[in-house]
């Protein structure tokens, strides 16, 4: 075993007797190129709606619960799918998720909340998973649409222009303070600040 | 003599009850066809054919308070209630409408009469009996009425009752 490390070493350190420069160092580019594009491709492909419910845990519950909501079907046509409020889109934010992600891969493969009992019997605690990420990042995935910049507050309706003209202007609150429950379906909310 | 007088009176019997079913089946078909002057949403479409479906109203979203046609009225919403969840877990209404909250969301608490059980006790929180708002509390659609309502309300009716005396 020693022995292998150390032939493995001494190719590594010792200049290449064979290869030119010139092949090592383009070929080692366009390998880059090649990993690194695979890499992504297979990183974008976990970041799409129909990776996400290709697991039954996520088809039966979140997904059914959001197709009734507005972030599914509205007057524009504008929709929201998973990656969009559960993955940031800053590349190292969405790495360490990613990471976290694995958890799940776990989850699916043991059989966590493969029912729908086991999943409300855990909803409590992954609610509280996003609304503590979602209160840490101030809300970041909602803001990637809903610029609070461009918000027209004499379109909005009275109740909505205030809370957003005061509380969330001054940052006291942010989105999620308010807004929990807007695409799936809420956990036991006793204990819960604000209701 | 005597068996022909009674044949002669089975059969006007007969014939007079044969009339008298016949002339309540025509009153009764009369009343029904009064009962229905009311159409109904499908009105006279037939049964093998879709009716188009009437445009969906918008809820009124004003947050002005509208006024009570009579004191026990439940108060209706003024605002939308899209999604609002009312279920075991939680009540989006009473998230702005139960005592503790209205401090901070400044809506209307829900009366103390929610917060009594049918023997007129008081509890610490909202009643089971009237956790389920939408039983008496309703919004309203920005609509036409489909039929014409004629109440009026008790105010006036004494009002005029009034006026009516004074006049004598």
């Amino acid at each position: 075993m020693k022995n292998i490390l150390l032939i493995g070493w001494r190719t590594l350190t010792k200049p290449s007797a064979y290869y030119s420069l010139g092949f090592l160092v383009i070929g080692g580019f366009i390998a880059g190129i090649i990993f690194w594009g695979g890499f992504n491709t297979a990183l974008e492909v976990t970041n799409t709606e129909e990776f996400c419910i290709s697991c039954h845990e996520m088809e039966n519950n979140v997904y059914e619960e959001l197709k009734t909501t507005i972030h599914f079907s509205n007057r524009s046509g504008v929709r929201a799918t998973c990656p969009d409020c559960h993955v940031p889109h800053k590349w190292t934010d969405k790495i360490a998720r990613k990471m976290q992600a694995s958890k799940e891969v776990w989850g699916t493969i043991f059989g966590t909340i493969n029912t729908r009992e086991k999943f409300l019997d855990h909803r409590k605690r992954l609610a509280q998973n996003e609304w503590t990420r979602l209160k840490a990042n101030d809300s970041l995935e909602c803001r990637n649409c809903h610029n609070f910049d461009y918000m027209d507050f004499t379109e909005q309706s009275e109740r909505a222009a205030y809370q957003h003209s005061t509380a969330l202007a001054a940052g006291e609150k942010t989105c999620i303070d308010c807004h929990k429950g807007i695409a799936h379906q809420l956990p036991d909310m006793k204990d819960v600040e604000g209701w | 003599m005597k068996i022909s007088n009674i044949k002669s009176i089975v059969t006007s019997l007969l014939v007079l009850s044969c009339m008298a079913i016949s002339t309540s089946f025509t009153a009764f078909a009369t009343d029904k066809a009064e009962i229905n002057t009311v159409a109904t949403l499908r009105d006279h479409t037939e049964i093998t054919t879709q009716q188009e479906p009437n445009r969906i109203h918008k809820v009124i979203n004003k947050d002005i308070k509208q006024g009570r046609n009579y004191p026990m009225q439940p108060p209706i919403i003024p605002h939308t209630i899209r999604s609002y969840e009312v279920n075991k877990n939680n009540n989006k209404c009473m998230s702005c409408h139960s005592r503790h909250r209205t401090e901070k969301s400044q809506a209307p608490m829900v009366s103390v009469t929610h917060y009594m059980d049918r023997d007129g006790n008081f509890l610490a929180d909202v009643s089971p009996r009237r956790y389920f708002c939408n039983q008496c509390h309703v919004t309203q659609l920005d609509a036409e009425p489909l039929v014409e309502n004629t109440f009026i309300d008790m105010n006036s009716l004494m009002k005029s009752k009034t006026a009516n005396t004074d006049q004598h």
